[in-house]
């Protein structure tokens, strides 16, 4: 995956998770919960999706370095490298 | 404890032993084997049934649901034990780990109501109608009431707790009893708070519930319990109830499964959902721990149980509309432990119209007091029965100040009392709510002192509550998947170690 389709991932998995939400303007470096609505269980949610789809395991120590999309990408990014991209909610 | 066996259903009074063998279709190893069957347990089994590993589901009593049940009497009537309402958060937890079906069901309540010598008012339960209320009814100022909703919400985890619900009251209303007993009486009924508890775990589900007012489900909690089983066997998981486990095996610090009905169940993790202490002091037993741990967990105080009383309205009759939830008490002032006294002056009643099971033209209504184990355990029977019989009177007298002509509608009454709940559910002290705050940790740390063991259920007041023990089932299950992939991987490549 390259570091686009990582962003992608993401707003993929969060599409899964929070439907509701408008996510083609959210910036890189803003913190997520600031700019949608996510609360502790999204992100254990997106925690979840990472090691359903990829095999990725993030401990929890480690929840903090997803706080951003910029830190998604560089927390993911070692990890993700040789992972192909799964779009479920989307696709098409 | 009685030492008896109890075997509830179709077998003279619980005493006779049944003629089948509920575990006959159990294989001898799961992935997982869950104990008990609350909202924690069910949506454990559900979410790392839904993930591929093969779970097992035991349940001591024959209704799946824990606390989250119901029970049927002569008449047609239909009893939801705590069905009272839950925070709006339990659509997303029912969308996501259940089914969109199931958090189709999920509807507002359409009124609250308190009613005490301090004050009289319906609300909607949220922050808006809150503040309107404080500013316009208690002469509150609204900047007040804003940063004390504000510090409520901004409360997180590692937060000091030993700031305590009291402490916060009295720093943003000072003296005002009357506030005090609006913010916390609600708190009190759907957790077990008290004034002396971390104000962090009052202002959790506190926020929770203000975020957008009290929710229920429409069907019932049968129906509800029904959709989850059907969810979970679509889910591969293995119900099996009447299923009393009597100890989890450990073998080298690590959980191998349990002993149920006299049979070893292997298991690659075990997670329980029945009460905390009773896992680790009972179930596993404190040889296992180290001395320290077991201390720790010796001094976890349970929350407080519950006496209800239901009454269901004979067919043909109807309770006019009044409210969902009524916050009622007759005493002076707000006074925390006096929540729980003995034929105490407070009570909530939850009034069940038809709109709750659709198709149905039924009505019941479900009093429900906090109450202390202590009160009611050691009394003999004939004075248990005079007491329950005192319980139900009170209750009725209360009662008519809403529904004047509820005793000539009243179809069927009776009571259950802290000795209730602790033989049905099989919780110490029949406690309703679980544990205090200090029993979180070492719920949420078990599996550190042994491999493969985990615990989900009401832990810690926030995790009590049906939105609070889904979502710790959830929060449970997603360290049980870690472990059980991480222990599959090592399984199959056993040479790079």
């Amino acid at each position: 995956m390259t570091r686009d389709e990582i962003v992608l991932a993401i707003k993929d998995i969060i599409a899964t998770i929070a439907p509701d939400e408008e996510l083609g303007g959210l910036e890189m470096e803003v913190r997520l919960r600031d700019q949608i609505e996510l609360d502790s269980m999204d992100f254990l949610d997106i925690v979840m999706e990472l090691r359903k789809r990829y095999g990725v395991q993030v401990p929890e120590e480690d929840y903090m370095q997803l706080a951003t999309l910029k830190g998604c990408v560089d927390y993911l990014g070692p990890k993700l490298e040789s992972k192909a991209l799964v779009l479920t909610a989307l696709k098409g | 404890m009685s030492e008896e066996r109890r075997y509830f259903r179709g077998s003279g009074d619980g005493k006779k032993p049944r003629a089948t063998d509920p575990l006959a279709k159990a294989r001898g190893e799961y992935d997982l084997i869950v104990i008990g069957s609350g909202l924690a347990g069910l949506t454990a089994a559900n979410v790392l049934g839904s993930l591929g590993h093969k779970v097992a589901l035991l349940e001591q009593h024959y209704n799946f649901g824990g606390m989250a049940t119901w029970f049927k009497r002569r008449g047609g009537h239909v009893f939801d034990v705590s069905l009272h309402g839950f925070p709006v958060g339990m659509l997303k937890t029912c969308r996501r780990y259940w089914s969109p079906e199931i958090a189709s069901r999920i509807v507002q309540l359409d009124g609250v109501r308190f009613d005490n010598p301090q004050f009289q008012l319906d609300t909607t339960f949220t922050r808006e109608d809150f503040t309107e209320k404080l500013v316009t009814h208690f002469g509150a100022e609204r900047a007040t009431v804003a940063a004390f909703f504000d510090y409520l919400r901004g409360l997180n985890y590692y937060d000091d707790p030993r700031d305590t619900v009291a402490d916060c009251f009295e720093r943003f209303f000072p003296g005002r009893n009357d506030i005090h007993r609006l913010l916390l009486e609600p708190i009190a009924y759907a957790n077990g708070s008290t004034l002396e508890d971390p104000a962090i775990a009052y202002g959790i589900v506190f926020s929770n519930f203000m975020s957008k007012g009290v929710y229920t489900f429409t069907g019932g909690t049968d129906w509800l319990v029904a959709r989850m089983k059907d969810e979970l066997r679509r889910n591969g998981v293995e119900l099996f109830n009447n299923v009393a486990v009597e100890r989890i095996t450990v073998e080298d610090g690590r959980a191998t499964g349990v002993v149920a009905n006299g049979r070893h169940l292997r298991a690659r993790a075990v997670l329980s959902n029945a009460n905390v202490k009773r896992t680790i002091l009972e179930l596993v037993g404190p040889e296992h721990f180290d001395p320290a741990f077991v201390r720790e967990v010796e001094a976890i105080r349970l929350n407080n149980s519950s006496t209800q009383v239901y009454i269901g309205i004979r067919e043909g009759c109807s309770v006019p509309w009044i409210t969902d939830l009524l916050f009622t008490s007759t005493r002076e002032r707000f006074d925390s432990p006096a929540l729980c006294d003995f034929h105490g002056k407070s009570r909530t009643f939850s009034f069940y119209y038809p709109k709750v099971r659709p198709g149905s033209e039924r009505f019941a209504i479900v009093s429900s007091t906090n109450a202390n184990w202590s009160d009611w355990a050691k009394l003999d029977e004939d004075s248990y029965a005079r007491e329950k019989a005192r319980l139900i009177e009170d209750t009725l007298v209360q009662l008519e100040r809403y529904v004047p002509q509820i005793r000539a509608i009243a179809d069927h009454v009776e009571a259950a009392t802290p000795r209730t709940f602790e033989f049905y559910t099989q919780h110490l002290q029949g406690a309703s709510f679980g544990t205090k705050w200090e029993g979180l940790r070492p719920s949420m740390e078990l599996s550190s002192h042994i491999d493969g063991l985990y615990h989900a259920g009401s832990v810690g007041i926030i995790m009590s509550g049906w939105l609070g023990a889904a979502n710790y089932g959830v929060i449970t299950a997603n360290k049980v998947d870690l472990f059980l992939r991480a222990a599959a991987q090592a399984a199959h490549a056993p040479e790079s170690r």
